[in-house]
């Protein structure tokens, strides 16, 4: 798999007089798995989406492998955020899985219709996703017969069906009850294993420990702080990070 | 009245109360020498007269010069009528076809409005004796060949319009002539000068105020088969009755009926005839055919076979149409967003009713003084249906972009996420879930509109609903035919609603 790496280049936004990212800037290599941590309202989805096209930004940069985002331009960008989703592929929070579609469907539905796949092709490789997020027993249920752990491995699936090289997870076990979210963070654990490019958005402490190669601390918009895991999330520099840490860790 | 000496007892300083107390008992005390008064002057109630002003002339029409009034020779007739008969008598608006059954519901006195003598109409009904002669006229347009009787225009292949439940209408079935029915009079003559029919036959008395001053139209042969117009009462009524043709003897004697239908150019030396000899005797009574189950099914399955045709080809127009608006109104640049909302306001603002009449009535007049051709010309059912799925698709496009912004946003996020195009997206996504919220309320409209279609009877299309009125009011059936009617109306839409949840089940697999 060829690889990936991003760079955010002193990145801002607002919404109205809210400022949201305020010369945000971070770059994740190829194959890294970058773990971003901050209170909520720091701008760590902004930024999510802002790499994946779904928002746009008043000033800065961005790069995803070869394709550069220009800022205040949602519509000049359609190529290049076109390019960019097929590079990276996106998880949220809330699954957002097709429900009118069973499992199966939801992750052979853009390879069908984007990649232009046969049907029996798609259908191949779907299943060989759902294996892989354990799910291959699961593939004819529509997404309301399946638990909140089994709903984001199918979005995971999903994205991945599309050959991205890096994925981005938006607070993906934020919605799932914590015996839940184990089966989903293997899963993560997994792709890492393979070479996938990383960002992710989390208040799971111990998986960032485990699995991160950086941590990015995101407050008011900037990068406060980032490093290693046992740096930034044992011996924090900065106040404000202890602080959130406290607050996380109880 | 006692209102000044009231005031003076009382100083400023008195309780309003007190004041409004006083006021209040003035005017009651007003009140009652208004009724007592009220009742000396007319000793009795107004009698309550029933017809039907709409594009009713000669016979009760609104005056031109001031549509507030009612003027015509019936109006003239009340007038006099009024004066012999030494009582009020008040005009109340009705519905021509419904004359018969409203006065045997006792909805009013009695019915003056070119009321025919039929054998039908005298089983329920009892006449006075009759206060015109009319015969039938023919009316084609000025430039026309082919025919000089209704004979030869039936030969040609002719279809004639002529009114609802009228001895012409009975003629023209009698005699076997292709016809056009119309709910009033003015309509067939509009239609003749457009080219789709070929022409009226009418009463006399109509021609001659519709169509003798229009130099596109014009007499032909000379008038056919004539009847009596008489009043109509109740059989129980007899009283009021002969009282009534004491005074139209009186008046014909006198020489004001005559004086009346010169005045309205209706005179002619029959009238005179009819009035020498004096009695209610040589009634020419006209009726239908027997009556039979057989053909009123038949003629209820014609008009049902009208009403689906019209509705489902209406519903598709406006199901097509409605979902570029509804995308426009969603998504479009702010013009396009502009359109649509307006379309949407309009069409949903307007009645049908009024749209029919413009389609059909309005748009050839407007193209033939623009010198535009004849495409606009509409066949009542191209006119129809356009009215109508103009009309639907207004709401369907609501019924659309409600249930389309109904999908949550983050469904666009995700399959943008996925390299999906919007297209694709509206495609695959967001509106085979939107079908599931858009199925029933459009299932409704398809019935409601499956009962709307009753209004297309103005432009003479004949569906169920008004087979059912002709047939009832020819038979007096309305009880058995509308249960008929109404069975037939149930098989017709039921099917739907089960269609409805069949393919919300169907669609809404994973949805709950």
């Amino acid at each position: 798999m060829e690889s990936l790496d991003v760079v955010i280049d002193n990145v801002s936004k607002r919404f109205g007089s809210r400022t949201v990212l305020d010369g945000a800037s971070l770059s994740i290599a190829a194959h890294e798995t970058v773990v971003v941590i901050g209170p909520s309202g720091s701008g760590k989805s902004t930024l999510l989406r802002a790499i994946n096209g779904l928002t746009s930004f008043d000033s800065g940069e961005i790069r995803v492998g070869p394709h550069v985002l220009q800022p205040n331009s949602h519509r000049s960008n359609g190529h290049a955020a076109g390019e960019v989703r097929r590079l990276v592929g996106m998880v949220f929070q809330d699954f957002q899985l097709f429900p009118h579609l069973t499992a199966l469907g939801n992750v052979t539905e853009a390879p069908r219709h984007v990649l232009g796949l046969s049907r029996a092709e798609a259908r191949r490789r779907g299943m060989a996703l759902l294996e892989r997020v354990g799910l291959a027993d699961r593939a004819d249920a529509y997404p309301r017969e399946l638990s909140g752990g089994q709903k984001q491995r199918v979005a995971i699936a999903r994205a991945m069906a599309m050959q991205p090289r890096g994925l981005l997870c938006d607070e993906i076990t934020s919605a799932l009850d914590p015996e839940l979210k184990g089966e989903v963070l293997a899963v993560l654990e997994d792709l890492k294993r393979e070479g996938m490019t990383l960002l992710v958005v989390t208040h799971e402490i111990a998986f960032a420990r485990r699995a991160a190669d950086r941590v990015v601390v995101l407050d008011e918009g900037k990068v406060i702080e980032e490093g290693p895991p046992a740096e930034v999330l044992d011996r924090p520099r900065t106040e404000r990070t202890r602080r959130f840490l406290s607050q996380v860790l109880v | 009245m006692s209102t000044g000496t009231a005031h003076g007892r009382f100083s400023h300083d008195a309780s309003s109360r007190t004041i409004s107390n006083v006021l209040a008992c003035t005017w009651l005390w007003g009140l009652f020498i208004g009724t007592i008064a009220l009742g000396e002057s007319t000793g009795q109630e107004a009698l309550r007269w029933a017809a039907d002003a709409e594009g009713g002339a000669p016979y009760i029409f609104k005056d031109p010069k001031n549509p507030a009034v009612h003027v015509g020779f019936e109006v003239d007739l009340a007038r006099e009528l009024e004066k012999e008969l030494g009582r009020r008598i008040e005009f109340r608006q009705y519905d021509f076809r419904s004359l018969v059954s409203g006065l045997q519901r006792g909805d009013f006195d009695f019915a003056m409005n070119g009321l025919e003598i039929t054998a039908d109409r005298a089983k329920v009904l009892r006449f006075s004796r009759p206060y015109y002669l009319y015969k039938l006229q023919l009316v084609a347009r000025a430039g026309e060949k082919r025919f000089e009787t209704l004979d030869q225009c039936k030969d040609a292949g002719g279809v004639v319009g002529t009114l609802e439940d009228t001895a012409a209408e009975r003629l023209l079935d009698k005699l076997g002539v292709a016809k056009k029915v119309y709910d009033s009079q003015v309509e067939p003559y509009v239609d003749l000068e457009l080219g789709r029919i070929d022409a009226v036959l009418l009463d006399l008395p109509i021609a001659v105020y519709y169509a003798k001053p229009n130099p596109k139209l014009r007499f032909v042969g000379q008038p056919l088969a004539s009847g009596y117009y008489a009043i109509g009462f109740r059989k129980d009524q007899e009283e009021l009755a002969s009282k009534f043709d004491a005074a139209l003897a009186r008046l014909a004697d006198r020489g004001v009926l005559k004086k009346i239908y010169e005045k309205w150019q209706i005179w002619n030396d029959e009238q005179a005839a009819l009035f020498a000899n004096g009695e209610n005797t040589d009634v020419r009574l006209q009726s239908r055919q027997g009556w039979s189950w057989l053909d009123c099914f038949r003629l209820l399955l014609q008009g049902a076979a009208v009403t689906v045709q019209l509705s489902v080809v209406s519903m598709g127009v406006a199901i097509a149409l409605g979902l570029p608006i509804a995308v426009c109104r969603l998504y479009g640049f702010w013009p396009l967003r502009l359109a649509a909302a307006a379309y949407v306001e309009f069409f949903r603002g307007i009645p049908v009713l009024l749209l029919l009449y413009f389609l059909y009535y309005g748009l050839p007049t407007v193209s033939e003084s623009h010198g535009w051709g004849d495409w606009l010309k509409l066949s009542p059912f191209a006119a129809a249906v356009l009215g109508f799925g103009l009309n639907y698709a207004a709401y369907e496009a609501e019924i659309y972009r409600a249930g389309i912004g109904s999908i949550p946003p983050g469904q666009w996020e995700a399959a943008a996420s996925l390299g999906m195009s919007p297209w694709l997206t509206f495609r695959r996504i967001v509106f085979p879930q939107a079908i599931r919220v858009i199925l029933p309320p459009m299932t409704n409209d398809f019935i409601a509109l499956f009962k709307d279609t009753s209004l297309v009877s103005v432009i003479a299309v004949v569906e169920l609903t008004k087979q059912y009125q002709m047939l009832a009011k020819s038979s007096m059936r309305y009880l058995e035919i509308g249960l008929a009617t109404a069975a037939l109306y149930l098989v017709m839409s039921a099917p739907l609603g089960y269609l409805s949840r069949c393919l919300e089940k169907r669609w809404g697999k994973g949805l709950s």
